[in-house]
C-alpha cells in the first residue's frame, strides 16, 4: 500500500466520522451525560490526531490536539458542556474538515494553523474546570493496570492548569471502558469491512449505464422472439428476461442510500441557524431509513438545507413571540420521509407563524409577477407557490441565512429537474408544510407504452391508476359531455377526458381520419376507445389514445436543453425496435389540459357560503327547480349527475330514497322544502307516478353527507363572478343572483338539509338498512 | 496560407458548409420521432446507436421554405455544445477545402434572422459558400417559441 493510498483511506475515513462528529456533538448539548456519545468524539479527534501525526500534517495535528485536550477535559467531567464549548468544538470540526479537503486537493494540510480556534480552545479547556468535578466521589475501584496505563496515555497531553487528584481517580471507569470499547469496535469495524467492499461511484455509474443498455436490447430481443418460433430461442430470451430484471434491480439497490445520509447534517445546520437568530429549534426525524438513488440523494440535498434552513430563519417564530401565541418557547421542525406509490415524499413540517398570504399578494404585485386583479383573484394555494418564482422573498430583514431573493426557485428547479415536485402549504399562525416529492430513481423506469396517431410515447408507471376500453357500441353513450367537456362515468364519478392528439396537436390518427369534427368536442367515432386513467396532483383524468401497447422498463434519457421547456415530455426513451419514443409528463399534460386548475382543487368540504360570499369567479351548476324555475349551486360541492329510473325510488319513513352504490341515498325534493305552503302538497309523501319518466338527481356532498337533490332538469355549468345580488325571497335560498344574465336562486344547501328533516342527517346507515329490509 | 476544410451540402440549391472538425457523421434519413409543441425547426428525435439526438430542419431554421417532393433527405450529425445534432439537409457535397482569403463577410443588405446564423461566404470559382455558425444553426427557439421561452 503506497503513501497516497494510506492518505487516500485516511480522508475517507475521517470524512465519515466528521459527519458523525456534528451529530453528536449537537446531539451531547441536549444530553450533555452521554458519556459515550463524548467518549465516541473523543475517539475520532484522538484518531485523526493519531493518524496525522504519522502522515506528517502538522497543523493538522496541532488543531486536532488542542481540541482533544477540552474533549478529554469533557470525558473526565472535569468540564461540563456549554453551548460555547460545543461551538468552538464545532468550529474545530470544521477547522479539521476545510484542512482534510486542502489535503486531498493538494497533499498538504495547507498554511493556516487556526491560532484563533486554537486560543479559544485552551481557554475554554482553561477555564472553570474544578467545580463539577470535585464534587465527585472518590468510588472507583482500583481500575486494571491496562486502562491505567490507556487513560494515562489518552491524558498525557493534557496540561493539568490544577488536577485535584480526586478528579482523576475519580474518572477511570469511564475512560477505561471508553477505551476498551475503541479497540472492541476496531474489531468490530474490521468484520464489518469485511462483508462490506468500497467501490468507486465513477464504475458503479459505468455499470448502471451498462445494465440500462442492456435492458435495451433485452427489450429488443424480446420483440424479435414474439416472431421465432423456435423454442430453444424463446426458453434462452426468457432466461435471459429474468436475469436482467434481477440484475437491474440488483444494481439500483447498489446505488440506494437512505435518505438519513443528508439529514444528519441537519441538526447541526439547525443548530446553527437557530442560534443565529437568536431562536430555539429542536428538530425531529422521521423516516430516516427511506432509500433513494444515490444520484437523487445528491441532487435533492442542496435544496433540502436551504428548505431547512428557510423553516428556521423564517418559519418559526422568536421564542417571545411564540410564547405571546400560546406555543412553547422552542419550535419544533419535523422531516419526514415515506415512500408512496414509486415515490418518496419528504415533508419539511414547522409550527411556526405560516404564511402571511396577503404579505405575499401584495409583493407579489409590488414585484410586478402578477397584476393586481389576478392577485385578487388567486386562491391561497396559488399565493403560496409564488414564493417558488425567481426574487421573490418576503423576509423582511435580508438576514445571513435567507431573505436574499435567491433560493426558493433554485430549490424548485433542483427538484423539478430530478422529475420531482414541490408543493407548500401553510396555515397562518399554525405552521408551514413544504411537501417534497421526488421519484425513486431516474434512470429505469416502469412505463405504459400507448400510441397516439401512429407515434408511440411512454406513460411512467406510477401516475398510472387503471386502463379502461370502452367497445365501439358504448362510446356514444359512456363518454357524455359537460357542457362540451368530455366525460367518462368511472364507477360513478365523472372522470374528465384529454385526448391526447389533441392535446399534442397531433394529426388524427389513421384509423379515424374521416372524422374531422373538432368543433364537437365529442369525439363522433365508432372505433373502440382506450383511457389511460392517470392520476396527477392528486387529480383524476382518462387519457383518450388510440391503442395501448404494453408496459416496458425503459431507460430514461433526458430531452435536449431547449427541448425541456416542453412540460409535456418528461424525457425520450429508445425503445425495443430502435426507435425514439417521448415520455409523457403527466402532470405537465395535465397542467396543459387544464385538468389540474385551483378550482376544481377546492375540497368539497368547503363551506357552501364561503364559496358563495367570495367576489371571484365560481362555477356554478345551472338547474331547473320547481315550477322550471332557475336555480343553482356551488359546482364544488356537487358529487355527481344522476339519472333514476322511477321504479328505482323506495320510501323510508315519509322519506324518498334510492338504493345508490350499496349505500341509501337520500332524495330531497325542492317542493316540498321550498313551497312556503307545504300543506297543499297532499302527495308529500306518495312515491312519484310510475308514468313519469326518470328523475334528475344531483348527488351533493356536504359535510360528508351525501344526498340527492331532486331537480326538474339541468341546464348548463357556468363560470360567473355572480356580482349582481339581491336578497332571498323564501327560505333555503341564500340570495338571487344574475348568472348568465338572468335571474337565478342560489340555494342554501345547509338550510335545505335542515328543513328536510333531520331523517337525511341523523339516521346511521345500518337503521337506514334495516327499514328497507322491512 | 491558412486553409480549412468545411463539409458541404445543398439547401434550395444553396451551397453551404460546417467547419468539417465539427461534423461526427453524415447518414441517410432515419427513423424519426415527431416532437408534438416543439418549435416547427424540431425535426424530431433520431436514435444514434443508443444516443438520442435532436435533428434541426434547416430548411426552416434558414426560412427556405419546405423542400420540393422527392427530396431524401441528409442528416449531417454534428457536435455542439450541448452535445449531438443533426442538421437535416436536402443533399450532401463534397468536403471543400478553402483559402482564409477568399472569405468574406455577410454583406450588410443580408438581414433578419438568418444574418446571425451565417458567419460569412467563401468564394469558391461556381458558386458561394455560405459558412454556418453551427451554435447558432441549432438553436431552437423560432420567432413563437422564443416569446414562448421569455415568458417562462
Amino acid at each position: 500500500m503506497g503513501e497516497n493510498d494510506i492518505i487516500n483511506d485516511f480522508l475517507v475515513e475521517s470524512y465519515e466520522n466528521l459527519d458523525r462528529l456534528d451529530r453528536d456533538l449537537v446531539g451531547l448539548e441536549k444530553n450533555p451525560n452521554d458519556r459515550e456519545a463524548l467518549a465516541g468524539i473523543f475517539r475520532t479527534i484522538h484518531t485523526i490526531k493519531g493518524t496525522c501525526g504519522f502522515l506528517g500534517f502538522n497543523k493538522l495535528e496541532k488543531v486536532a490536539h488542542v481540541g482533544e485536550n477540552l474533549l478529554s477535559r469533557l470525558r473526565d467531567g472535569q468540564l461540563a458542556l456549554s453551548p460555547a464549548i460545543t461551538t468552538a468544538l464545532l468550529g474545530m470540526v470544521d477547522a479539521v474538515r476545510e484542512m482534510l479537503k486542502k489535503i486531498e486537493t493538494t497533499g498538504q494540510d495547507g498554511e493556516n494553523d487556526y491560532p484563533e480556534l486554537r486560543e479559544t480552545l485552551t481557554r475554554l479547556q482553561q477555564g472553570q474546570g474544578e467545580s463539577p468535578s470535585g464534587q465527585r466521589p472518590v468510588a472507583a475501584p482500583d481500575p486494571p493496570a491496562s486502562s491505567v496505563a490507556d487513560a494515562a496515555k489518552a491524558s498525557v497531553e493534557v496540561p493539568p492548569p490544577s488536577p485535584k487528584p480526586s478528579a482523576k481517580a475519580s474518572a477511570p471507569q469511564k475512560p477505561a471502558t471508553a477505551e476498551h470499547e475503541a479497540r472492541g469496535e476496531g474489531m468490530g469495524g474490521r468484520a464489518v469491512s469485511d462483508s462490506t467492499v468500497r467501490v468507486n461511484v465513477a464504475l458503479l455509474e459505468r455499470v448502471m449505464n451498462l445494465v440500462g443498455e442492456l435492458v435495451l436490447a433485452r427489450n429488443q430481443v424480446l420483440q424479435f422472439a414474439n416472431r421465432v418460433k423456435d423454442t430453444g430461442f424463446v426458453a434462452a430470451t426468457q432466461r435471459l428476461n429474468l436475469i436482467t430484471t434481477e440484475l437491474q434491480e440488483g444494481i439500483m439497490k447498489t446505488r440506494m442510500q437512505p435518505i438519513g445520509n443528508i439529514w444528519d447534517q441537519f441538526p447541526r445546520t439547525v443548530r446553527d441557524v437557530a442560534l443565529g437568530c437568536k431562536k430555539e429549534v429542536g428538530i425531529e426525524m422521521e423516516g430516516k431509513d427511506t432509500e433513494l438513488d444515490k444520484t437523487i440523494i445528491e441532487a435533492i440535498k442542496d435544496p433540502l438545507t436551504h428548505l431547512v434552513r428557510n423553516s428556521v430563519d423564517h418559519g418559526i417564530e422568536l421564542p417571545a413571540d411564540r410564547i405571546a401565541a400560546g406555543k412553547p418557547r422552542a419550535g419544533r421542525l419535523v422531516l419526514r420521509a415515506f415512500h408512496e406509490g414509486g415515490q418518496v415524499n419528504i415533508e419539511i413540517i414547522d409550527d411556526g407563524g405560516g404564511l402571511n398570504v396577503e404579505r405575499i399578494r401584495k409583493k407579489a404585485v409590488e414585484r410586478g409577477v402578477v397584476s393586481g386583479e389576478q392577485a385578487a383573484r388567486m386562491s391561497e394555494r396559488e399565493i403560496f407557490n409564488l414564493i417558488f418564482l425567481p426574487g421573490f422573498s418576503t423576509a423582511e430583514k435580508v438576514t445571513n441565512v435567507s431573505g436574499r431573493g435567491v433560493g426558493m426557485d433554485v430549490v424548485k428547479t433542483n427538484v423539478e429537474k430530478i422529475g420531482g415536485t414541490v408543493d407548500m402549504q401553510s396555515v397562518a399562525g399554525q405552521g408551514t408544510t413544504v411537501r417534497v416529492k421526488i421519484p425513486l430513481t431516474l434512470a429505469i423506469i416502469p412505463a405504459l407504452v400507448v400510441t397516439c396517431s401512429e407515434e408511440r410515447y411512454a406513460i411512467p408507471q406510477v401516475s398510472l391508476l387503471e386502463l379502461v376500453r370502452l367497445e365501439a357500441d358504448k362510446v356514444a353513450s359512456g363518454i357524455e359531455l359537460v357542457h362540451g367537456a368530455p366525460v367518462y362515468r368511472l364507477r360513478g364519478r365523472l372522470l374528465p377526458l384529454v385526448y391526447l392528439n389533441r392535446e399534442l396537436h397531433l394529426a388524427q390518427g389513421g384509423n379515424e381520419g374521416s372524422h374531422k369534427s373538432e368543433s364537437t368536442a365529442k369525439p363522433a367515432r365508432e372505433d373502440a376507445v382506450n383511457i389511460v386513467v392517470l392520476q396527477a396532483d392528486e387529480r383524476q383524468f382518462g387519457l383518450v389514445v388510440d391503442q395501448i401497447n404494453d408496459t416496458e422498463e425503459i431507460v430514461v434519457k433526458p430531452l435536449r436543453k431547449q427541448l425541456k421547456t416542453l412540460k409535456t415530455f418528461a424525457g425520450s426513451s429508445i425503445m425495443g425496435d430502435g426507435k425514439v419514443a417521448l415520455i409523457l409528463d403527466v402532470l405537465g399534460l395535465a397542467q396543459r389540459a387544464n385538468v389540474v386548475t385551483e378550482a376544481r382543487d377546492r375540497s368539497l368540504a368547503e363551506k357552501t357560503e364561503e364559496t358563495a360570499e367570495a367576489g371571484e369567479k365560481q362555477t356554478f351548476l345551472l338547474f331547473a327547480g320547481p315550477g322550471d324555475s332557475r336555480m343553482a349551486i356551488p359546482l364544488a360541492i356537487l358529487a355527481r349527475l344522476e339519472e333514476f329510473p322511477v321504479a328505482q325510488v323506495e320510501m323510508s319513513g315519509s322519506q324518498w330514497v334510492a338504493q345508490y352504490r350499496g349505500q341509501i341515498l337520500p332524495l330531497i325534493r325542492l317542493n316540498t322544502v321550498l313551497e312556503e305552503r307545504r300543506k297543499r302538497l297532499k302527495d308529500v309523501t306518495a312515491l312519484p307516478h310510475t308514468e313519469a319518466g326518470p328523475i334528475q338527481v344531483l348527488v351533493l356532498n356536504h359535510e360528508r353527507q351525501m344526498f340527492g337533490l331532486v331537480v326538474e332538469r339541468i341546464i348548463d355549468i357556468v363560470d360567473d363572478r355572480a356580482e349582481v345580488r339581491s336578497p332571498a325571497t323564501r327560505p333555503c335560498v341564500l340570495y338571487s343572483v344574475v348568472i348568465g344574465e338572468r335571474v337565478t336562486e342560489l340555494l342554501d344547501i345547509p338550510a335545505i338539509l335542515l328543513a328536510a328533516g333531520g331523517a337525511v342527517s341523523s339516521m346511521p346507515a345500518a337503521s337506514r338498512v334495516a327499514e328497507m329490509g322491512r | 496560407m491558412a486553409r480549412s476544410q468545411f463539409c458541404s451540402f445543398y439547401l434550395d440549391k444553396l451551397l453551404f458548409g460546417v467547419e468539417l472538425h465539427g461534423v461526427q457523421e453524415v447518414m441517410r434519413s432515419l427513423d424519426m420521432t415527431q416532437v408534438p409543441l416543439a418549435p416547427d425547426v424540431v425535426s424530431g428525435l433520431i436514435n444514434l446507436r443508443g444516443q438520442i439526438v435532436t435533428a434541426v430542419d434547416l430548411r426552416r431554421r434558414l426560412e427556405l421554405g419546405p423542400a420540393p417532393p422527392g427530396t431524401r433527405p441528409m442528416n449531417v450529425v454534428v457536435r455542439s455544445g450541448d452535445g449531438a445534432m443533426s442538421l437535416v439537409v436536402d443533399q450532401i457535397g463534397d468536403v471543400v477545402e478553402v483559402d482564409e482569403d477568399t472569405f468574406e463577410a455577410p454583406p450588410e443588405t443580408l438581414r433578419g434572422l438568418v444574418r446571425s446564423m451565417i458567419l460569412g461566404v467563401h468564394k469558391l470559382d461556381k458558386q458561394l459558400l455560405h459558412v454556418l455558425d453551427v451554435e447558432k444553426a441549432c438553436e431552437m427557439t423560432d420567432r413563437a417559441d422564443a416569446n414562448h421561452t421569455a415568458a417562462n
